[in-house]
């Protein structure tokens, strides 16, 4: 094409009208930029790959159902890379470059704390959909995960229970593995039971076996899981070679999430005992469908659908329902919107935003980790995030922002 | 009792782990003063070709004792053919080519494998010591680095190649004048010290799963250990695995396994600043 003067000058024109007019002014036929912001690569691979299928689908659902708000959505996908850094880059290049709707991203509690105050600075509505320690307080930010008031206070006596009072916690050596940690004595203090100790492990920890004598001499009734990354998965298989299985059970809030009993051979890790929101063989019908629906999208073979994977497709779901409630995009008018309690029927079950704390009531369950799949034992409706709720009432003081942190 | 057996157990797992992923960067080193810093790279290798191959169904003990040191060696002796050949001598060059040869290799198996780590269950089950229990593997780790540390004296000290492997180290010139082609050595000792790499990481590989940047976390503790040994190859390796080691496997024991990887790093400071040359710069002086 030759550009003359005259084709520049309108071109010019036409550019600098349209910055004048601002996006909205023809925004009717633009679809809505959604970002995800997701580790599809290094050693937290493991959670983000499910949550960006999920998030892929819900999107691909929403706009074959006509989009939201007469527009079509458009998902643009960020690689962090397992890599901090890149989660602030990639969250001002959504929030400034992209002027997206809303994020929905992070996975480890360290990422979240990265980009949380980016999108708080550039004022871009933001969803963290992974399960984690509770306890952040932050009008900006919608937490659909579990937090441990949902889980580990049901897992700590169903295993005390089952197989005694000593516990031994080991961790991953970051925000989520200390706090979560906490939790975990705490509850098992309640019930009247004793954490022996608790040992914390950087992310790229591959040796286990000095841990693993620690433990035998110990001698707990059963050790508790709060590891992370695909580093961690050989601490359970040393803890198989060693033996140990048979002896010493295990429960987690960790394991699974990322598919390690698909990973690992039954032969490592049965008999392991996990509580989530999500399993994939949840028996209700909004699951069936949805089960089938992305077995037709990402093929029948796709290993399991995880946690992470369902709280990032019910995140979305989430915010689509607080968008058509305040038939707007606005993020103030999208947060006020959710904070009437809006609810979704989702394939876990019935999914409530608890407007105090901007965490959700959801549906929880204790399962046993069998032959590569995952046993549901025990359920527990409607659970509130009751550790968050202690410390966090957006609704009282609206302009608190920070992560309360557990004191025992 | 039974405790200390185990701890003594775990201690000597540490020293055996070091002596393996060391002694491959120690002969390239100590033989030809070429710093690879592509060391780490050979192990994770290694451990790849080892679990490719045990996938699609040959043998497990094959697979980490046959295939992965041929498929290293291999690629060794490639490399020194096409980049480390032209770069004898200088120091610096060969750091920055080998730096460079690590970045290629880690984003070539990121490309073909993914980031994502990958790993097969280790063989050889548990056994009891008194209350408690250890896995069966952790003994063949330190019978491997055994025979290895035999094998590599046996070979130095009683072998005619040994002896002009040892001739060319001390004086490349006069060995030449005596008939012996220094290149030839060179590119096979290039490829022994990558097939002893690739052994060690395919020996390790079921023990911490392998993914592209594993190499990383290997090539730190592989050159602290061979500048901490000193000159020689190895009553080097051996007597700084030892110390370090220990000194790692006893503070993780005492407190966690950050602290046992502080306590090995602040132990190399301490050697290197008393012993400037290394523990064979004093001790063992005529040792290999």
């Amino acid at each position: 094409m030759k550009v003359n003067r005259r084709k520049f000058v309108q071109g010019t024109a036409a550019t600098v009208a349209a910055g004048m007019f601002g996006s909205s002014a023809w925004a009717a036929d633009e679809p809505i930029n959604v970002a995800s912001i997701h580790d599809l690569s290094g050693g937290l691979d493991i959670y983000g790959k499910p949550m960006v299928d999920a998030l892929t689908l819900a999107v691909e659902e929403a706009n074959a159902a006509g989009g939201l708000l007469g527009r079509q959505i458009k998902l643009i996908n960020y690689d962090t890379q397992s890599n901090m850094q890149l989660y602030t880059q990639f969250a001002q290049q959504a929030a400034l470059k992209d002027k997206v709707a809303v994020v929905h991203g992070g996975i480890t509690s360290a990422s979240r704390e990265v980009i949380r105050p980016v999108l708080d600075k550039f004022k871009t509505l933001y969803f963290y959909n992974t399960q984690y320690e509770g306890g952040v307080c932050d009008r900006n930010q919608f937490d659909t995960g579990v937090t441990p008031a949902q889980t580990v206070e049901k897992l700590v006596p169903h295993a005390m229970k089952k197989w005694g009072k000593k516990v031994y916690v080991v961790a991953a050596d970051y925000n989520y593995g200390q706090i979560t940690s906490q939790w975990v004595k705490k509850y098992v203090t309640e019930n009247g039971g004793e954490v022996s100790s608790i040992d914390f492990f950087p992310l790229d920890v591959t040796n286990f076996g000095p841990t693993i004598s620690k433990i035998q001499a110990a001698k707990p009734d059963f050790v508790w899981s709060a590891l992370v990354g695909g580093a961690h998965i050989s601490f359970y298989r040393q803890w198989a070679a060693a033996g140990m299985r048979k002896s010493i059970p295990m429960a987690s809030t960790t394991f699974a999430v990322g598919n390690e009993h698909i990973v690992l051979s039954p032969d490592e890790c049965n008999g392991m005992l996990v509580c989530y929101n999500y399993f994939q063989d949840l028996k209700n019908k909004t699951n069936e469908a949805f089960v089938t629906a992305f077995h037709k999208r990402f093929g029948a073979d796709y290993p399991n659908v995880t946690e992470l994977a369902m709280g990032t497709y019910q995140g979305f779901q989430l915010w689509a329902e607080g968008v058509k409630k305040a038939k707007s995009i606005d993020r103030m008018k999208v947060i006020e919107a959710l904070e009437t309690g809006i609810s979704i029927d989702a394939p876990s079950g019935k999914v409530t935003i608890d407007p105090a704390t901007h965490h959700c009531v959801l549906d929880v369950h204790i399962a046993e980790v069998s032959d590569k799949k995952l046993k549901v034992l025990e359920d527990f409706a409607q659970q509130k995030p009751s550790d968050t709720a202690a410390v966090c009432d957006l609704i009282k003081n609206p302009t608190d922002n920070q992560q309360y942190v557990i004191k025992i | 009792m039974d405790f200390v057996v185990l701890l003594a157990i775990q201690v000597l797992y540490a020293v055996a782990s070091l002596a393996l992923i060391s002694v491959g960067l120690a002969i390239i080193f100590g033989m030809m003063r070429v710093i690879n810093l592509a060391h780490g790279e050979f192990l994770m290798l290694g451990g790849y070709a080892a679990i490719v191959a045990t996938s699609n169904g040959v043998n497990i003990w094959i697979a980490m004792l046959v295939v992965a040191p041929l498929v290293v060696g291999l690629i060794g002796i490639v490399v020194e053919m096409t980049i480390i050949r032209f770069l004898y001598g200088r120091m610096v060059d060969t750091m920055l080519a080998t730096w460079g040869l690590s970045l290629f290799l880690v984003g070539l198996t990121t490309a073909i494998f993914g980031n994502t780590t990958v790993g097969i269950s280790a063989p050889l089950g548990s056994f009891q010591i008194g209350a408690y229990r250890t896995s069966g593997y952790t003994l063949f780790v330190i019978a491997v680095a055994v025979v290895l540390m035999a094998g590599i004296f046996a070979v130095l000290r009683f072998t005619r190649l040994g002896l002009i492997a040892r001739g060319t180290m001390q004086n490349a010139n006069m060995a030449a004048a005596l008939g012996v082609n220094p290149p030839r050595v060179y590119a096979v000792t290039f490829g022994i010290g990558a097939a002893l790499s690739g052994l060690a990481g395919a020996v390790l590989a079921p023990v911490s799963g392998v993914f592209p940047t594993i190499g990383v976390a290997y090539v730190a503790k592989s050159f602290i250990t061979v500048i901490g040994g000193g000159a020689a190859i190895l009553s080097g390796t051996v007597s700084a695995s030892v110390l370090f080691g220990t000194i790692n496997q006893i503070a993780t024991f005492l407190t966690t396994p950050v602290f046992g990887e502080v306590a090995l790093l602040a132990a190399a400071i301490v050697l290197i600043r008393l012993l400037p040359q290394g523990i064979t710069g004093r001790f063992f002086r005529r040792g290999l």
